[in-house]
């Protein structure tokens, strides 16, 4: 039947008053998403070609040197982090979602306060805490009367002690996403699996695990990508990676030609998960990343397995978040009196200005594509504002030389230009200045963003527009009285957090910042490099505190998901980002 | 049943719609007065809903006019007034009912105009008539389906559209809700004059509620007309099966303008002799009461509902079978043997080329 195909097509995206090819309007949406994605892409495009760039001796010497270890260090730290974080995310998931014992509750919220520590903080913690001087090894040596050399110390700068500081903060992504996945499958799968005479254990062996892979292998690859991109814990701990390699060539060699072709090896790397995690996805869509709850009748765990699930919740919760934050508050308490004056207060000050200005750029560019892939029938536009989101994955350090590379260059021109034309320079108008950082910051949060807004929208069906057209609502009016009331939670999670990512966010605000301008994560980073960890503690516990505020919003999208309208909403922050 | 008609209500000409380069309609026309309820029946993908959001200016036209109470609302090329200033309202097949406003405040949407008090008087009113005041202060998530459909109802209601739009207003709905939703609409129509358009793929609703029947099938409209009209006078074999279940049979016109269709001799009525027929005989149109001389056994016979839906297997042609309804208290028993005939009021003969 010929007109099936036409009518399919029209229940799928219902309500857009289908415009004629070629609209102003439409061309407008299309200029718009041209710039974006070209905004979106240049970085990456750049970083690329470098591939091809000869970069004469320099390159020839990193290559014959460095580059083996940075390639080795990498993988290691891909293996330890993945399969660290997924025994813990998948462990603790399994547990406070199929089991039952005493403290399920609490653990089922509390395994994401690890998200608001920030890596190279809990780096910089645990050497304060473990050093020679430390609380920790100076306890042993007065409870047990050692003394230095009679007892193995633990070397935690390295690589195994960059791979569990890692783990620690970056299982909570496993976590999330494999909760959610279980939580979903459960009702229907879990219980025919038991009726057809599957213990618990092989229910999770033969049905639970193998439905929620594409979620556990989602968040594995979140947890990786971030991996990649940490700079801080990673020269703490003096482990080369492709990150720290990409700051000593451009800062020491003084070479971002070279830190480029650095960084173009590293994207192969960073898209070599992406397109594994594509692969073992399969066609696994979407929907197994919503955070619908529904109790289920779990095993009721007693005795020593009750026990050792309580254990095994509490070990990260521990180690990647109470300790390290007691520590924080311990320190900031004896050196507030220091650290903490009016030049702390401008830190703040700056911090929030550019956390917030971020915020609120990307939270409008991520309205924009929203829209446009709303009003579009067309699959191909749908796709490209899904490619706008790209940015995610790119780590700060490789979108840092992205982005300078092409904006010193125009700098170049312009200044020339003005020194031919009009006898004078205007000096650095994008490279080196705060719309340089603004733009980085736009480019790599863009997907969490985009993945909120977008969320929300979908809620939106087509036929709530038509309805309130046909009750008298104008095209704005609708926008005016449907829209922006519903979407206003979603925009109003994306901007916050945008704004906590930006306030931990290191690597590329450390390349980019413009003169004269600190923030709390720098004014940590630099503490910290100058062994000052004490002195570190009052910035790096407000970035923590920020931290907690996604935790929060998270945590309450779990608890209300009973009602599952509350908790489509959030549902795509949970997932971090759209993948 | 109908109502005195009130001036003109929907008029639709030359309609033409094409979603890339397929078709979705082609050239429909037809008009009802003020007042009635036009029903437009067909199968998923017929185009009747595209023929409903045309209506509603939800859709943009590109060929033919659309008049609503005598007004053109559509023309092509170009003139659309907008959804918003049609004095339509649109009950949607999945309710859309906003979900961050109460049920009263999803009524009182359409009553931006009214003051305070008298929008508050006029959303009571509209929740009462259809009979969920108690529900004024839920939200959507809270409601059943059925709860939903009431609540949308009453939004589209409140601003006393002159035309009511429905888009397959009964289907999500059981049985049971069914008829009791479908009556309150009938009452609330009548009351207030209002003329609808309801789009359904369900004869039996089609029938019960409408005045008009217009059958679509693939983007044309095949046949329009009363529902009386459209089940006793199929325009041609795809009509009278789908407001009915048939059987079909084919067979060749003789000398005497009869066909045999080894059932019993059909009427070939206009179908010169020679010529290949196919003939369709509904359900209801076998009977076994009579002396007829075609002996078939009951195969099976089983109680559907209020009546037996029984399979008959010709007694010299086995393999052979004819599918008959009957009350369930005159349904012969498995096994038995009986006569057939046929109901000339439920066959209906179509030459062959025709057939699909």
């Amino acid at each position: 039947m010929p007109a099936d195909s036409p009518v399919a097509t029209l229940n799928a995206s219902p309500g857009t008053v289908s415009a004629p090819p070629l609209s102003p309007a439409r061309a407008v949406w299309g200029l718009g998403l041209a710039a974006v994605l070209g905004a979106v892409l240049l970085p990456i495009a750049v970083v690329l070609a470098h591939l091809f760039v000869p970069t004469g001796d320099l390159w020839a010497h990193l290559s014959s040197t460095v580059l083996p270890r940075y390639v080795v260090n990498t993988l290691w730290l891909i293996a330890g982090v993945g399969v660290l974080t997924l025994i813990g995310g998948v462990g603790t998931a399994w547990l406070v979602s199929l089991c039952r014992f005493p403290g399920r509750r609490f653990f089922s919220w509390a395994l994401l306060l690890p998200f608001a520590m920030p890596a190279y903080v809990i780096a910089y913690t645990y050497t304060g805490l473990l050093d020679f001087s430390g609380p920790v090894q100076s306890g042993l040596r007065d409870l047990f009367g050692w003394s230095a050399g009679d007892y193995p110390a633990p070397n935690i700068r390295s690589l195994t002690g960059a791979i569990v500081m890692l783990s620690l903060v970056l299982y909570p992504y496993v976590y999330l996403l494999s909760r959610s996945a279980f939580l979903e499958q459960s009702i229907c799968s879990l219980e025919v699996s038991r009726t057809l005479g599957c213990t618990p254990a092989q229910a999770m062996r033969r049905v639970a695990l193998p439905l929620a892979r594409p979620s556990i292998v989602a968040g594995m690859a979140l947890a990786l990508l971030e991996a990649l991109n940490e700079f801080g814990a990673m020269q703490h701990f003096g482990v080369d990676t492709f990150t720290t390699g990409i700051f000593r060539v451009w800062l020491a060699d003084g070479s971002p030609a070279a830190a480029a072709k650095l960084a173009s090896v590293f994207l192969i790397f960073v898209f070599a998960i992406l397109v594994l995690e594509r692969r073992s996805r399969g066609r696994a869509a979407f929907h197994n990343l919503s955070i619908r709850y529904r109790p289920l009748p779990g095993w009721r765990l007693a005795g020593w397995r009750a026990a050792f699930a309580v254990i095994f919740c509490a070990t990260p919760i521990v180690f990647g978040f109470a300790a390290p934050a007691a520590a924080l508050l311990w320190w900031t308490w004896l050196s507030a009196a220091e650290v903490v004056n009016a030049d702390f207060v401008r830190l703040l000050i700056t911090s929030v200005a550019l956390a917030g200005s971020a915020a609120l750029i990307t939270v409008a560019v991520a309205l924009f594509l929203a829209y446009a892939a709303r009003r579009s029938a067309s699959r191909l536009f749908r796709g490209l504002t899904r490619l706008a989101a790209i940015g995610y994955a790119v780590p700060g350090a490789v979108l840092a030389v992205g982005i300078v590379i092409p904006f010193a260059a125009l700098d170049e021109r312009i200044n020339a230009f003005g020194a031919d034309v009009f006898g004078l320079s205007p000096g650095l108008i994008f490279s080196g200045t705060v719309f340089a950082l603004l733009f980085a910051y736009a480019v790599r949060f863009l997907a969490i963003s985009y993945g909120a807004v977008d969320g929300g929208l979908t809620r939106i069906t087509g036929h709530m527009d038509d309805a309130a057209r046909t009750l008298g609502a104008s095209a704005t009016g609708v926008v005016r009285r449907i829209h922006a009331p519903m979407l206003r939670p979603s925009i109003a999670a994306a901007g916050l957090l945008i704004f906590v990512d930006v306030l931990k966010e290191l690597p590329a605000t450390l390349l980019l910042r413009p003169f004269g301008i600190d923030t709390l994560a720098l004014r940590t980073y630099e503490y910290a490099t100058d062994e000052q960890l004490v002195e570190a503690a009052p910035s790096a516990l407000a970035i923590v505190l920020a931290g907690i505020l996604p935790v929060i919003l998270l945590s309450r999208a779990m608890r209300r998901s009973s009602e599952p309208r509350e908790a489509e909403g959030v549902a795509p922050i949970a997932a971090g980002a759209p993948l | 049943m109908t109502s005195a008609p009130s001036g003109p209500g929907l008029s639709i000409d030359s309609l033409s719609h094409r979603f890339d380069r397929v078709t979705a309609l082609e050239a429909i026309s037809l008009e009802i007065d003020g007042g009635e309820i036009l029903a437009l029946l067909g199968p998923s993908g017929c185009g009747k809903s595209t023929l409903l959001r045309l209506v509603a200016g939800l859709e943009a036209i590109q060929h033919g006019t659309i008049a609503i109470g005598g007004r053109t609302v559509s023309a092509a090329p170009g003139h659309n007034l907008p959804p918003e200033r049609r004095d339509v309202g649109f009950l949607f097949q999945d309710y859309a009912l906003f979900p961050h406003l109460s049920a009263a405040d999803n009524v009182a949407f359409g009553l931006q105009h009214l003051g305070d008090a008298e929008r508050r008087k006029r959303v009571g009113e509209v929740l009462e008539r259809v009979g969920v005041s108690a529900l004024a202060g839920a939200f959507p998530h809270t409601l059943s389906g059925g709860q939903q459909q009431r609540i949308a109802l009453a939004r589209a209601l409140a601003p006393s559209p002159g035309m009511l739009l429905l888009d397959e207003p009964l289907s999500g709905l059981d049985a049971r809700l069914r008829h009791g939703l479908a009556d309150t609409l009938l009452a609330i129509l009548r009351e207030t004059g209002t003329t609808a358009v309801v789009v359904t793929h369900d004869p039996e609703e089609a029938m019960y509620v409408a005045d008009r029947i217009g059958v679509l099938r693939d983007g044309r409209l095949i046949q329009f007309g009363a529902p009386a009209t459209v089940y006793d006078r199929p325009a041609n074999p795809f009509v009278a099966n789908f407001l009915s279940d048939s059987n079909r049979l084919t067979g060749t016109v003789g000398e005497s303008g009869a066909i045999d269709t080894g059932w019993g001799p059909v009427d070939a009525g206009s179908l010169p002799a020679g010529a290949a027929a196919q003939i369709l005989v509904r359900y209801e149109g076998v009977g076994f009461a009579g002396d007829g001389a075609v002996r078939a056994r009951v195969l099976r016979s089983r109680p559907i509902g209020s009546g037996a839906v029984i399979v008959l297997e010709a007694a010299d042609r086995p393999g052979e079978t004819l599918y008959a309804r009957a009350p369930a208290g005159r349904a012969p028993r498995e096994g038995d043997c009986v006569a057939v005939t046929l109901d000339p009021a439920h066959v209906f003969v179509f030459p062959s080329a025709n057939a699909k």
